[in-house]
């Protein structure tokens, strides 16, 4: 039997050598548990990001809007499945998943927890949101974690379609009325500083970084992610003809990327502390939605239990 | 935590096209097969990625050893012999 040590070794000399760890595979308890945590935050964020979206898929301004948020609400179940099947190889129940998501043990992204009020915001969270997740995403395809690579590969193949609609929406309403053109430019206002919170804490400060990049769960760092997105979006702001709210925002010949001002970090901690503008709300509407399907749950059982008896007989 | 039973776990595997092999995709939770299929296909084949789905138990799904792959997997190591290029042709023969 090899020891401890022996075995991180070989574990460590797998992954340095960009193979993948399957589930079977050993691995430190230390990965396994952050793993857990990241792939059911990230999971978490998927169903509770299809909240803010579903409050507009009553009040789409067209048939044809109303449809496609509905198909980029059931991708978001569809890829919270995939990230809780991924969590799933690592032993932990859905069960198990499900409850700490419900009582708020479990974190999801913070963005979902301020709200979308006005039509715009769709536009803003396919934009800037879905913008900002995807950077994250296509790293995450190259993860240690082969499970969780797979799930990262399928995501992202659905995901573009969901930036590219939020940017369409905010292509129409820039050029559209001045009253139209506002609204954009509103939720461009409100949207912006939390979608560069999306990145997490600065990598001196994020508390899982180093360690997850040494494990290539993690490939990029955060600020890294955050200052190519920041570069990408800038020229896409440059079209709508809105105004990216941030005075320090300026083009760099050195470093040639842009310099920009300051995250509140106060709010973004006090936000994943709970007291985000939606938080309570967030919460209270996944647990009502569990709380009312557990008589489906609990039917569907009985059901096949009773299926399955007659067959036996 | 809650007493609720959880519904089990399916892996599930689609078949892209006619003639190709059905691939595994991931796993869902179903009452039953019938579930577990139409589930699979909702979450799974949304933009025509399948042409066919097999749900199977995860509890019936057994698999050979990861801390034993090198030993178990030895015997087919020194036998190049099973593969064509082992053996030379000489120059100018063809369709061989």
């Amino acid at each position: 039997m090899m020891d401890e040590k022996q075995a991180e070794e070989i574990f460590q000399a797998k992954v340095d050598a960009e193979q993948k760890i399957e589930p079977k595979d050993w691995m430190p308890a230390e990965y396994r548990k952050n793993l857990i945590r990241q792939i059911s935050q990230h999971g978490h964020s998927e169903i509770v990001g299809m909240l803010p979206e579903g409050n507009w898929i009553t009040r789409a301004p067209s048939l044809r809007r109303k449809t496609v948020l509905l198909a980029k609400v059931q991708d978001e179940a569809g890829h919270g499945l995939y990230l809780y099947s991924a969590a799933e190889t690592l032993g932990i129940g859905r069960d198990e998943l499900n409850d700490q998501l419900l009582t708020g043990k479990a974190k999801y992204s913070s963005i979902f927890n301020y709200p979308t009020i006005s039509w715009a915001d769709m536009g803003a969270v396919g934009w800037l949101v879905d913008g900002a997740a995807i950077m994250n995403q296509v790293m995450l395809c190259r993860t240690s974690y082969g499970p969780y690579a797979r799930a990262m590969v399928r995501i992202c193949k659905e995901e573009s379609f969901h930036q590219r609609q939020g940017y369409e929406i905010m292509t129409v309403l820039s050029k559209g009325t001045a009253e139209q053109k506002a609204m954009a430019q509103d939720a461009l206002d409100r949207w912006w500083w939390p979608s560069l919170m999306m990145f997490g804490p600065s990598d001196a400060n994020s508390p899982h970084s180093a360690q997850s990049m040494k494990w290539k769960i993690k490939r990029q760092g955060n600020d890294e992610l955050r200052q190519i997105f920041i570069d990408r979006t800038v020229q896409q702001s440059e079209y709508l003809g809105l105004k990216i709210p941030d005075p320090k925002l300026k083009w760099n010949e050195d470093t040639q990327h842009y310099d920009w001002g300051e995250i509140d970090w106060t709010e973004f901690f006090d936000v994943i502390k709970g007291n985000g503008p939606c938080n309570k709300e967030r919460l209270t509407a996944r647990q009502k939605a569990h709380a009312d399907g557990a008589w489906v749950r609990e039917a569907a059982l009985a059901y096949a239990e009773k299926q399955a008896k007659k067959k036996a007989a | 935590m809650s007493n609720e039973k959880d519904w089990p776990l399916w892996e599930i595997f689609i078949q892209s096209k006619r003639g190709l092999d059905h691939k595994h995709v991931g796993s869902l939770h179903a009452a039953d097969a019938r579930m577990a299929i139409e589930n699979a296909r909702d979450v799974y084949t949304r933009r025509n990625e399948g042409n066919s789905i097999w749900a199977v138990l995860a509890e019936n799904v057994h698999s050979s050893k990861p801390e034993d792959q090198g030993a178990f997997f030895d015997p087919a190591d020194d036998k190049v012999y099973r593969h064509p290029t082992f053996y030379p042709m000489p120059e100018g023969v063809k369709y061989i």
